[in-house]
């Protein structure tokens, strides 16, 4: 499934159907080069969960804590772990917890992460600066149903 | 009254720390396990992201501040710890170190706000005047508080994506620094000239908050088109474009903060700090109207006594807290009302 976005506001917009879906414990891959819009995608996000804090980046402090919506929101990034192998994060507790888990640069830390979630890749286009493409890969029943439902949702809106 | 010695802890995110200071205002000493020069021996861990790692520095560099600063636990009058913002397992590594301490040598806890901490290293090195404002730039900060008397704050504004820091790293790995980029990117935007005319992101909102992620973007749109253009960049010339929009947004903020909240003194805080632009802007257009207190380089970056500095306030208001204190990862200040960072 990949969806093309044109637009910041496209992408905050795609977010925020995809936040009103999530349940806790529910766990996000985000994957895209820098820039390309992470964070933007998980702004959206946490409006559908009904968070209403501005976003800020998670990239120094590997994660930040929303609790003010339906359910909580970490939100993380391993950015920085790129060169630092097998640290142990404690990540296990957020996993899969209470919350809803939006993780960037996910690949820094592969010996960590479930068996099952949601991967997002964002892609940007080489001609428009604002164009972005998405796609969805589902690991997992439970997350191939969430896609299921997210797409039923997209094309009702879309429409 | 005798001089009050406060033991402090700092381990909120890669560095470990451990302090002395006397008065809140004398370091008497301050280590950092990342400078300790025979950081070798305890494995030189770069970065020190797992509180594993804290774990591994944190007795070592006790010991050393107590050592180096002549003083044993009977000379101290207490203990005080970062406990938010950062990261969680990494804040109850230096919290259960202090909480250790206070219990087993009967000494008063203190719990610590990073961001005090950072702002209060400016008292090591000139006396904080009230009320003040401080500019708080680095990885993860960019802040501009309002210090209403000793130990009251209140954010006027901050950013609303990534932090001034983080920007800096980001555009130095797109331009082929390594990691942390802003020393380079500073001494190449003094050679280089300003060319690409980035946006200036919010700089004309009535509003006291920031954004950098926009910059981010453009630099990255600037050499992705170069790249698939074939025309070659002159990194210099990003890299001083890059930090004149920075330099001009932090400053456009600073001064519109100043016009609303008259203050005598401008402290800078944080790693960012560090950067020679940025002080030479601030003295060039604000010197004449507050004065600037910038900490010095090592105190700037994260440390134990500038925990100890702001932990003497509360010291002195009695603020002290039980064994119970926990970490909180997201600690803040309260927000300005008039200020919209709460939505």
């Amino acid at each position: 499934m990949i969806i093309r976005t044109c637009s910041y506001q496209e992408t905050v917009a795609l977010g925020q159907y995809l936040g009103t879906l999530l349940q806790a414990g529910d766990v996000l891959l985000l994957d895209g080069d820098l820039g390309v819009g992470k964070t933007t995608l998980t702004r959206g996000i946490a409006q559908g969960l009904g968070i209403n804090r501005s976003i800020k980046s998670p990239t120094f402090t590997l994660i930040r804590e929303y609790q003010n919506g339906r359910v909580p929101l970490y939100h993380m990034d391993m950015y920085r772990l790129e060169n630092a192998a097998d640290s142990a994060l404690g990540l296990e507790e957020y996993l899969g917890s209470d919350g809803v888990t939006v993780m960037e640069w996910a690949q820094f830390v592969a010996d960590q992460l479930p068996e099952e979630y949601l991967l997002v890749q964002i892609a940007r286009d080489n001609d428009q600066d604002e164009e972005r493409f998405i796609t969805f890969k589902p690991r997992g029943e439970h997350y191939q149903s969430l896609l299921n439902n997210f797409i039923a949702m997209y094309q009702k809106h879309s429409r | 009254m005798s001089d009050v010695l406060i033991l402090a802890f700092e381990s909120s995110c890669d560095e470990t720390s451990v302090a002395v200071v006397k008065n809140g205002r004398e370091v008497l000493s301050n280590i950092i396990a990342t400078q300790i020069k025979s950081h070798q021996r305890f494995g030189g861990v770069v970065p020190e992201v797992a509180s594993r790692h804290h774990v591994e520095q944190i007795i070592h560099c006790t010991k050393l501040a107590l050592k180096e600063a002549q003083v044993d636990y009977q000379d101290l009058a207490a203990v005080a710890v970062t406990y938010g913002p950062g990261l969680v397992g990494s804040l109850l590594i230096g919290l259960m170190a202090a909480k250790a301490i206070s219990w087993a040598h009967d000494l008063p806890l203190i719990g610590v706000n990073h961001l005090a901490g950072h702002i209060y290293a400016a008292n090591l090195v000139a006396e904080i005047k009230y009320p003040a404002l401080a500019l708080v730039v680095s990885g993860g900060h960019t802040e501009l508080v309002y210090v209403k008397a000793a130990g009251e704050f209140e954010i006027l504004g901050d950013t609303r994506d990534d932090a001034v820091g983080e920007a800096y790293d980001k555009v130095g790995r797109m331009l082929g620094i390594s990691y942390p980029a802003g020393k380079t990117i500073d001494q190449w935007a003094h050679e280089g000239k300003d060319t690409y005319n980035f946006p200036r992101a919010m700089l004309h909102e009535n509003n006291l908050n920031f954004s950098f992620s926009g910059i981010k973007s453009a630099v990255i749109n600037t050499l992705h088109h170069a790249e698939q253009v074939g025309i070659s960049i002159n990194k210099k010339d990003v890299a001083t474009s890059f930090q004149n929009d920075i330099l001009d947004i932090l400053l456009a903020k600073t001064q519109k903060a100043l016009h609303k909240y008259p203050v005598q003194q401008l402290i800078v805080a944080g790693g960012v700090a560090a950067n020679s632009g940025l002080r030479e802007r601030l003295q060039q257009e604000l010197a004449n109207q507050v004065e600037l207190i910038f900490p010095p380089l090592r105190l700037c970056g994260d440390n134990a006594a500038m925990i100890g500095a702001y932990a003497y306030i509360k010291y002195q208001k009695n603020q002290f807290a039980s064994l119970t204190l926990n970490a909180d990862p997201s600690l803040d200040f309260e927000y300005c009302n008039n200020n919209e960072s709460l939505l």
